[in-house]
């Protein structure tokens, strides 16, 4: 029998499983969207364009741009205090590096409710910042942090920090230290080392990063249901919203498709982000 | 003296970061424990919302359901994703189509995975429960099994497998002789990751779920209790969650060093 | 390698076999809210009845609803649902045709809640409670409200310390009663003027909150809270200084109500079950310990007076109730009211 064949066979349970439940869930996703609801929920099976139109209705792009805007500001914030903390990280000595790496990842593997949970504990108006603040001697009346838009974005940042922190590290750590010295040497300045050489090489982790951020975030429903009180929806809450409360399945699943989109179409600029980076090395190697 | 300065910057932010990072889940660590359980007042030292949680049958049968949805599809995962790695390795070449469906089940938002398989399985008219949570878990558990033994792969030495095989060797010998000793560490670490992620997820369980109490989870648990009011035994149950879930981590960590660090 | 294959098509069956239905016969399935049904109910009545029931929970309506479509009415046997809800699954052809001569405690039922609009003569849902839909709020931190524009456009000092109802229907009417309409009204116009008001309003909210509007009153995170009268219950019962009152403009009345599932396999049982909520024993017991009002005369001449001096809403006469108009199903116009609530939600 040959390599292939023996291959193919070992892969094949697990091609099989996901090609039943998640290629053909996905493409019935795909398929569900053009067809009309039913008066109270449930499917119509009549052909129709309605849902993907609807997902351009004013009101629904303006949730769009508006849960993309959140999704955005978070995946900024979180860069960048990510890149900073795995900046730092890899100028520790060698030996530390790792367990630092692993203190600030393992947040990210406890439960994403009971973290988001903590924030409630913390923010909300007769919360732990409110309480400490008047332990302080604070007098005057806090207005209410929680049910925020800030609060639903230092959420989504608490959340997803680590992954950032891991993606930054990966091309920060592998970064040659001779490129920066020869730069130094030269007689650039710290910030022109880092703008000029350090940065443009670890730009695929930032994209990377921030891709991951930014997915998670627009298609996150838990984060603005428990920290916006309600008053925030994203994409999720509204993908959510169709399957669960409105039963307007065809739409939910119009606006799954397009969640699908965006987030194909930020893979591909990453992709093309660390592709450009591996030139760059590559020149710098060569010259 | 500027190498200095960089430096204690370097500390600096590094102190805000975990600062950041592990403060609000301390909180909660640290309220837990406490008697009154408010977060506005300390009013003593108590083990008594751990003693709640023992007697409350609703946690008590979530979790148990949980342990038998994380076990479950930790073993089945374990087995798909492993043969899944070992193929993909041993095959020459992998068209593009294939490390798509593999790298998929990662990245895709956990909403449209969960409403993708919510429609799949009313449109087939399948009774959901345990089980419909249990194969949905597998779909992105087998992803993160195959990747960390890939992982482990791309150092292995093939031609053991060769030289075992022209030794005369069956397949299943060599797989059994050779490959597994060496990939065990990964397989559990594999595994371990798996566990993690079932015992935590919560978007998926929740649309794939059927309607009795008998298929509610810890995460569906948990989130049912922070929407209709807080009890201080909230606290100790997340205190558990996390502590469970760190050590799998841990673990797999060890047995999985350089691997898939996340 | 050929030895592998059997082992492979192995897994593919049992995976399989997971998804067939199990052969086992299944416990009476009931879906209610956290904490609307006495929290001894289900093992009195699995006593009583040597049934097996279990109790599952859902946190609204429109989830429960969703499930319910989803699954055309398959693995419930009886849902508690909000009247209009009740309408939604008789129009669908999801709720059993009752047989009222295995529901005698049907008899305990005040004569108002027999002729309920929604379903007269109780011909696919039965009442398990009512009441109405008012304000709740702290007496000791904000004026006695008057009324809807008490909370729709607070005093400065209570701006952030409101909360409204955020389930599509209760939102509305909030806004169709201030403005004097009909709470299922669905005029184009009149319906956009709601929006408008009920946008302006956001402005001055904390959050929206269907479940913990009455915690929030008793750790003074919220002032003044729209609620339903039982849930305000909740809140009195832990500081008496909150009270209830329905605003000068009015209120609708809410009636949750029970329905047998057409696809149930337990109908028997399911009947038994809501012959048992009926009882004037076990109807008293769910209204001495959810707070709310129940329509089983039976039941209420038997709560205990001073749980009415306590709360006094609990002492509302069925006449004063059906002087407020019932939330009807509205048909198509259902999604016009979720789009309304979406552009409320969506606005800053």
């Amino acid at each position: 029998m040959s390599t292939d064949r023996r291959a193919l066979i070992l892969m094949s349970p697990a091609i099989l499983w996901l090609l039943a439940l998640m290629v053909v869930p996905c493409v019935l996703i795909l398929v569900l969207a053009f067809f009309q609801r039913g008066i109270y929920g449930g499917i119509e099976y009549t052909w129709t364009l309605e849902n993907l139109a609807l997902v351009f209705d004013p009101l629904y792009f303006k949730i769009f741009l508006k849960s993309a805007g959140i999704a955005g500001l978070s995946a900024g914030i979180a860069c960048v205090l990510g890149y900073a903390a795995a900046y730092a990280i890899a100028a520790m000595p060698r030996r530390n590096q790792p367990l630092l790496l692993f203190f600030a990842v393992l947040p990210f593997w406890s439960n994403y409710l009971v973290r988001t949970y903590a924030w409630i504990v913390l923010l909300n108006r007769e919360g732990l910042i409110v309480n400490l603040a008047r332990w302080i001697g604070y007098q005057g009346e806090l207005p209410s942090m929680l049910y925020t838009e800030q609060a639903v974005v230092i959420g989504l940042v608490y959340n997803y920090l680590p992954f950032v922190i891991l993606s930054c590290y990966a091309p920060l750590s592998r970064l040659n230290p001779e490129i920066t010295e020869v730069s130094r040497d030269l007689g650039a300045s710290a910030w022109t080392t880092f703008r000029r050489v350090t940065l443009p090489m670890t730009v695929p982790g930032i994209a990377t990063g921030f891709v991951f951020v930014f997915v998670l975030s627009i298609g996150n429903f838990v984060t603005p249901a428990l920290l916006g009180g309600g008053q925030f929806q994203m994409i999720g809450n509204l993908v959510y919203a169709q399957f669960l409360t409105a039963n307007d399945w065809p739409f939910g699943a119009a606006l799954s498709m397009v969640l699908i989109a965006v987030m194909l179409g930020l893979l591909m600029a990453q992709a093309t982000v660390a592709e450009r980076a591996a030139g760059m090395k590559k020149d710098q190697g060569n010259g | 003296m500027a190498e200095r300065n960089t430096f204690r910057l370097m500390l600096l932010i590094l102190g805000v970061v975990f600062a950041f990072l592990y403060i609000p889940i301390s909180v909660l660590v640290g309220l837990s424990f406490n008697e009154g359980g408010l977060p506005t007042a300390w009013t003593g030292f108590s083990f008594k919302w751990y003693g709640a949680l023992l007697e409350n049958d609703d946690i008590l049968g979530a979790a148990a359901n949980t342990v038998v949805v994380a076990i479950c599809s930790t073993i089945l995962s374990t087995f798909l994703g492993t043969f899944l790695a070992v193929g993909v390795e041993i095959r020459r070449r992998n068209g593009k189509w294939l490390e798509t469906v593999i790298f998929a089940p990662m990245i895709i938002p956990d909403i449209v995975l969960a409403i993708a398989l919510l429609s799949f399985f009313s449109l087939l008219g399948a009774k959901m429960g345990l089980h419909t949570i249990i194969v949905s878990h597998v779909v992105f558990n087998l992803a993160f099994v195959c990747a960390v033994v890939r992982a482990r792969l791309k150092s292995f030495d093939w031609s053991i497998v060769e030289a075992s095989a022209d030794l005369g060797a069956s397949t299943i010998t060599t797989l059994y002789r050779v490959m597994v000793p060496v990939l065990t560490p990964a397989i559990v670490a594999g595994a371990l990751l798996a566990f993690t992620l079932s015992v935590d997820e919560f978007i998926i369980a929740f649309f794939t779920a059927g309607a009795g109490r008998s298929s509610i989870t810890l995460p569906m648990q948990i989130y049912a209790m922070i929407r209709f009011g807080v009890t201080p035994e909230i606290n100790a149950l997340a205190s558990i969650v996390m502590t469970v879930s760190v050590i799998c981590l841990a673990l797999s960590q060890r047995l999985n060093k350089g691997g898939l660090s996340g | 390698m050929s030895r592998l294959s059997p082992r492979s098509s192995v897994c593919a069956i049992v995976a399989l076999a997971a998804f067939s239905a199990p052969a086992f016969a299944e416990p009476l399935t009931v879906s209610n809210w956290d904490g609307y049904m006495a929290a001894d109910t289900i093992d009195a009545f699995n006593t009583a009845s040597g049934n097996q029931a279990e109790l599952v929970l859902h946190a609204t309506n429109e989830e429960i609803m969703g499930k319910l479509i989803a699954a055309k009415g398959v693995g419930y046997d009886v849902v508690f649902v909000s009247s209009p809800f009740a309408e939604v699954l008789n129009n669908l052809g999801l709720a059993e045709t009752l047989d009222h001569a295995k529901i005698p405690n049907i008899a305990n039922l005040y004569s108002e809640a027999t002729e309920l609009p929604h379903d007269p003569g109780n011909s696919f849902s039965l009442p398990y409670a009512w009441g109405t839909t008012g304000l709740c709020y702290r007496s000791d931190l904000v004026d006695t409200p008057t009324s809807w524009g008490d909370l729709l456009a607070p005093e400065a000092d209570v701006a952030g310390k409101t909360t409204m109802l955020a389930t599509d229907r209760w939102l509305l009417a909030a806004g169709q009663l201030q403005l004097g309409y009909s709470v299922n009204e669905t005029d184009p116009d009149k319906m956009a003027e709601v929006r408008d008001l009920l946008i302006e309003a956001k402005k001055s909210l904390l959050a929206y909150d269907d479940t913990t509007f009455y915690a929030k009153l008793v750790s003074g995170e919220a002032e003044l809270v729209h609620a339903w009268d039982g849930w305000c219950n909740y809140g009195i019962g832990e500081n008496a200084d909150i009270k209830y009152m329905i605003p000068e403009e009015g209120s609708d009345l809410w009636v949750d109500t029970m329905v047998i599932l057409k696809a149930s396999e337990n109908k028997d049982a399911a009947y038994d079950f809501v012959n048992f909520i009926l009882d004037a024993d076990n109807h008293r017991w769910a209204a001495e310990n959810i707070l709310y009002k129940v329509p089983n005369k039976a039941a209420m001449d038997g709560v205990d007076a001073g749980l009415i001096e306590t709360f006094p809403n609990m002492g509302m006469a069925p006449a004063d109730m059906l002087k407020f108009e019932q939330m009807r199903d509205v048909g198509a116009a259902q999604r016009d009211y979720s789009r309304l609530v979406s552009e409320i939600k969506a606005a800053n």
